[in-house]
């Protein structure tokens, strides 16, 4: 097991080597230049050079990324061109908020899509599955943008039960989290629904009913825990996406997380903010496969760590 | 000997500055105003801040030379108590109001200001405003890194700051206004190094007290500030993060006072129409003009006839209606509000039958195929595909490239872009007056690689005129300089390397308890509010 | 009770003589007809909207905003409104399909089908190329996809294909993802051993004893799917590298004009339910095909 860890850790640091490189060539490769960002528009061709120079944005393009590793490797994520603030402090300064809206959001998700999904798969074929599957796709074919400004003006503008947007207390995590739940629940929900079908109609449900097992035992202690296991991967899979931030929920509700920073890095080319957050983010997505794959085993003994 | 030429304003500018303009009532002291924003704030360092977001903040941490008369675009002295000219107009001499203090408590000296210009014009610094100091004499070898400081600039004692020029510069008293000649003090500098945009100290009328970052900025009243009854805020909170519609349904609600972003495209007609919500709507001009640019370099734009078509087959009124009424139509590259304006101009008349015609003299008859680059942000893409139909009326097929800002910005400065909309990157005056609305853009030494002027139009007879007409310092000639200003934008109509389309109005929504005239809160220089002289009316 | 016990033994597939064929038995699930007659009814639309058009899609009218610039709710001459530009939207709904269609099926099901061979392969064979596989996805997820796409944007001239290239090389890592641990859950099966030690080969194995309980994932992962790519690549074109203004299609529709909902709420209804619809329609078809190749079903219906 430890052995296997420690592989995993070597592989992810070769695929963050990887990503910081793609990355790095892309922005190089871009043409849209930063130094004419940070000039700004009134800025005279001498400038413009003299600019260039002292960030070393004139040299061959390896020297560039050789440069950017040394500092990475030292804890050093540069500064930011426009702002000229420590990219590392951007990011921590924002990163907790985006921990905590992912786990509150994953939770959500989880509390929302698993139980109707496991109604659905019980009462397979009737009206109630097929209201739930409507309301599945409902929820997965809305736009981000509406759902959360929807959210927010029924219960917070109106209602006034939550703040308008906001960071700080838990009254303010409590509709971002419920929305992106309700966006990503239509996942769970059909999956889990698809998986118990399955499950349910396994020889070995069959045998535990003729063993006189009763439904609910049946449900949870057999068929569930085999269910679950495509439910693993998914909660991987979205540890990464939350980390890479959720723009539109982030702006609705003024959720101080790293999808901001990064967006707003993009448009404007600030290509130390954009190689932290993707190092970051990249971090969040091996990390949640990680350990993906280090549940399933628990989950299905079958499964072995190879 | 040089003879001194005393402005004809200076004997009143000798007293205190008037304090604020005529308020219709008393200004109430207290109280803390919340404005939101979507974006983050940069920085808040005088010498690199350059966006419309955080210009009105820096402004009201910082002071300079001079100042603007609030709500107005009138120049008036501010941490120099009055200044004098040289007769050649290459000699300024300002002398410091005395007693001003820095938020670290000390006493603001002329080697503060020599230090400021310094820094600014150092490349160190990395300043994007280091071109507009190009007129003092030394500039050349600071700005190159070979000299350490700039000869022109000198404080022969405590009191008093002179600036020698290599040429005579009608908008150097506007330069001095500039946010980028804002007074820093070296030892706050110095200590915080790279961070100074985070941790600012000035003399201004608030102090920066707290930056949570990507969260809240708290400014608070400076108690010493050196304008005696100002501000009348005790504080004001910038909330960033904030997307534009939300920030409107809080000021509906009363948790914000401005919506910094303004009233966003979906909901403005909804608050045009409630009248109690239109009550509270300052409109307002801005020295903004929208524009289209035409690559004078490649064919068919090449051909002047082309560009006149162009001009003639715009339907501005259309334009205007798609954004909700939000702009004018412009019939020239100035805004309407700017010094130098040209009355009674009615430009290229909205005809496309005569555009067809002038289409068909320059020999494209059968119209042609070209691309219109536009900036991918509402309501952008919608102007450029109104304009998009109204060149098919005449024959010219314009395939749309919405991109990012940076890649349109790149196109045009590359020259690789056919046709521009600057929507969204449109042109706003750095400081009233016309000189600044040529030089980048419409010059020849905007046209290089890189450059903003896109339609890489180069007039060197133009050139020289806007030379000759910054070179007239005298204020009794400001009329024959202006003329000029004129002159020279009107030739420039004619050349017609832009099709100007709409000058946007601001509409800045304020809360019920904001005071303050309402020439504060679309200050055409403080953007988007003054916060000096606005207060809270409880 | 310990999960090793439970084995599965799913039966091979063998179509009886007596049984009627696939599309009867389709025939004979009244939401599967649905589903399709709803496919029809979009691929329709899409295919001949030249003539079902009321209108030019991308023609602005005057009479189609108000005096103040503001977009038509669906009235008398425009049936489903007009946008803010004052255009049809029908028109653009009908022509708009064409692009969402090549979207939701082309980009989503290139998506699928790469997903699920990397995926049955890495959880297949485990081993090196299992894991050469899996880092390689996760890579790819952790891929700047936006950056690609911009600069995509700044080096060709968009096009539908680019975006939907770009769409199937970015969605496949969730779908590997997820069928790579279901495969080795798979995999991992007594009754796949016995018949390796049969002699049976790799793909007789993977075809019959894998693919066949992987079908359910899929379809949810292809119906769900195409509700997301069509939202995509209007976050996508919006970037650039995608269909360019004027040309609609119902991702940039809504796109376009979702802070608007609530002042024109038609504008993001009427294009979302056309997604819906669509998404939802391949579900059903799909839920039927999946119940008529079930191996547990045999002999049972």
């Amino acid at each position: 097991m430890a052995a296997y860890i420690i592989r995993r850790l070597i592989q992810s640091a070769l695929i963050l080597l990887g990503v910081s490189f793609i990355t790095f060539m892309l922005l190089y490769v871009l043409p849209a230049d930063p130094v004419r960002q940070i000039a700004g528009r009134s800025a005279t061709a001498a400038t413009v050079e003299s600019i260039r120079q002292q960030l070393g944005l004139d040299q061959p393009f390896l020297i560039q990324y050789g440069n950017y590793l040394l500092n990475l490797v030292q804890g050093d994520f540069g500064r930011s061109y426009l702002q000229k603030t420590e990219v590392a402090q951007l990011i921590v300064s924002r990163l907790p908020a985006t921990l905590l809206l992912l786990v509150a959001a994953i939770a959500c998700e989880l509390l929302i899509g698993l139980p109707l999904g496991i109604i659905a798969a019980l009462n397979r074929g009737k009206v109630l599955d097929n209201g739930l599957m409507l309301t599945s796709f409902v929820t997965v074919s809305a736009p981000q943008f509406v759902v959360a400004l929807l959210l927010l003006f029924v219960f917070a503008v109106k209602l006034g039960w939550f703040p308008i947007g906001g960071y700080g207390t838990f009254a303010h995590l409590v509709l971002p989290a419920v929305t992106l739940g309700i966006l990503g629940s239509g996942w769970y929900s059909r999956v889990m629904r698809s998986s118990m079908v399955d499950v349910l109609r396994a020889d070995f449900i069959r045998t535990a009913r003729a063993k006189g097992l009763g439904r609910s035992k049946v449900i949870l202690g057999h068929a569930l825990p085999n269910a679950i296991l495509p439910i693993i991967a998914m909660i991987g899979i979205d540890i990464g996406l939350f980390m890479s931030g959720i723009v539109v929920v982030e702006s609705v509700f003024g959720w101080p997380g790293i999808g901001q920073l990064a967006w707003q890095a993009i448009q404007r080319v600030d290509i130390p903010i954009i190689m932290g957050v993707t190092l970051v983010s990249a971090c969040g997505i091996v990390l949640g496969n990680l350990i993906a794959d280090l549940i399933s085993p628990l989950i299905d003994p079958r499964i072995k760590l190879r | 000997m040089k003879k001194l030429i005393l402005s004809t304003a200076l004997a009143t500018l000798m007293a205190l500055p008037a304090l604020s303009p005529v308020q219709a009532q008393e200004p109430k002291y207290g109280g803390n105003m919340v404005v939101t924003y979507k974006d983050d704030v940069a920085t808040l360092d005088p010498a690199i801040g350059y966006d419309w977001q955080n210009w009105s903040m820096i402004k009201s941490v910082f002071d300079g030379l001079m100042d603007y008369e609030p709500g107005t675009t009138k120049l008036r002295p501010g941490l120099a108590e009055s200044y004098a000219i040289s007769e050649d107009g290459l000699t300024y001499t300002f002398k410091l109001r005395p007693g001003v203090k820095f938020h670290n408590g000390r006493e603001l000296v002329a080697d503060d200001v020599v230090y400021s210009i310094n820094r600014v014009i150092k490349p160190a610094t990395q300043s994007p405003g280091q071109g507009f100091f190009s007129m003092i004499e030394g500039y050349d070898d600071a700005a190159a890194g070979k000299a350490d400081t700039v000869s022109g600039v000198s404080a022969p004692d405590k009191n008093t700051v002179v600036f020698k020029l290599s040429r005579p510069d009608a908008t150097f008293l506007h330069i001095m206004a500039l946010n980028f000649s804002f007074i820093v003090p070296k030892e706050a500098v110095e200590e915080a190094g790279a961070d100074f945009g985070k941790k600012p100290v000035g003399t201004g009328a608030f102090k920066l007290t707290e930056w949570t970052l990507g969260q809240r900025l708290v400014f608070e009243k400076n108690a010493d500030y050196w304008i005696s009854g100002v501000p009348y805020l005790d504080s004001f909170t910038v909330e960033v993060g904030q997307e534009p519609v939300v920030a409107l349904l809080r000021a509906q609600k009363g948790e914000v006072d401005v919506p910094g972003d303004g009233i966003p495209p979906a909901k403005f007609v909804e608050v045009m129409k409630d009248e109690a919500q239109k009550s509270l709507v300052v409109e307002g001009g801005q020295l903004h003009t929208g524009y289209i640019t035409m690559n004078v370099t490649q064919a068919p734009f090449d051909k002047v006839e082309v560009r006149r078509a162009v001009n003639m087959a715009i339907n501005k009124d259309r334009i205007v209606q798609v954004i909700n009424g939000r702009a004018v139509p412009a019939t020239q590259p100035l805004p309407r509000s700017m010094p130098g304006y040209t009355e009674g101009y009615d430009g290229y008349k909205f005809d496309q039958e005569g555009a067809k015609k002038l289409l068909a003299e320059a020999g494209y008859a059968d119209g042609f195929e070209t691309e219109l680059f536009v900036m991918n942000t509402d309501p952008n893409p919608r102007i450029a595909q109104a304009i998009q139909q109204d060149l098919k009326a005449i024959g010219i097929n314009a395939s749309i490239k919405s991109l990012a800002q940076a890649n349109v910005i790149e196109a045009g400065g590359a020259g690789n872009a056919p046709m521009i909309w600057s929507g969204g990157m449109a042109w706003i005056a750095d400081f009233p007056d016309p000189a600044n609305f040529y030089g980048p853009i419409l010059g020849c030494s905007g046209a290089v690689e890189g450059g903003w002027n896109w339609s890489k139009y180069c007039n060197p007879e133009l050139d020289k005129l806007a030379a000759e007409a910054d070179s007239i310092v005298d204020p009794n000639k400001v009329d024959e300089r202006l003329a000029k200003w004129s002159e020279i934008y009107m030739k420039v109509m004619e050349d017609a390397p832009w099709a100007p389309v709409f000058n946007e109005q601001r509409f800045t929504m304020k809360s019920a308890r904001m005071g303050g005239d309402d020439a504060l809160y679309v200050d055409p220089v403080s953007i988007p509010v003054n916060y000096d002289y606005v207060y809270i009316k409880e | 009770m310990t999960m090793a016990d439970a084995s599965i033994s799913p039966e091979p597939m063998v179509v009886p003589e007596n049984e009627p064929s696939v599309l009867r038995r389709l025939a004979q699930r009244k939401l599967a007809i649905l589903g399709l007659l709803i496919i029809l009814f979009c691929v329709g639309g899409a295919v001949f909207a030249r003539w079902l058009a009321p209108f030019d899609p991308n023609e602005q009218f005057f009479d189609g905003l108000t005096l103040e610039g503001a977009p038509l709710p669906p009235n008398e001459n425009f049936w489903f409104g007009t946008d803010l530009l004052g255009r049809d939207l029908l028109s653009r709904i009908l022509y708009g399909a064409q692009t969402s269609l090549v979207i939701g099926l082309v980009a989503n099901g290139a998506a699928l089908i790469i997903g699920t061979l990397v995926g049955v392969t890495a959880g297949y064979f485990r081993g090196i190329v299992g894991a050469v596989l899996m880092r390689f996805t996760d890579l790819m997820m952790a891929f700047p996809a936006l950056l690609l796409a911009i600069c995509l944007a700044a080096i060709f001239s968009p096009s539908l294909w680019i975006v939907a290239m770009v769409i199937a090389f970015v969605n496949w890592v969730q779908t590997a993802r997820v069928i790579f641990t279901q495969t080795s859950s798979l995999a991992e099966r007594d009754y796949i051993a016995a018949e390796k030690t049969l002699g049976a080969g790799h793909g007789r194995i993977v075809f019959k004893h894998i693919l066949p309980h992987l079908i359910p994932t899929l379809i949810v992962w292809g119906t769900l799917g195409i509700s997301t790519t069509v939202l995509l690549e209007a976050t996508l074109s919006f970037l650039g590298i995608g269909v360019q203004p004027p040309i609609p299609s119902w991702g940039n529709i809504i796109f376009e004009n979702q802070t608007y909902f609530q002042s024109a709420p038609w504008l993001v209804f009427i294009p979302g339910a056309a997604i819906l619809l669509l998404a939802l329609a391949f579900n059903l078809v799909g839920d039927a095909l999946r119940d008529i190749f079930d191996p547990t079903q045999q002999g049972r219906d």
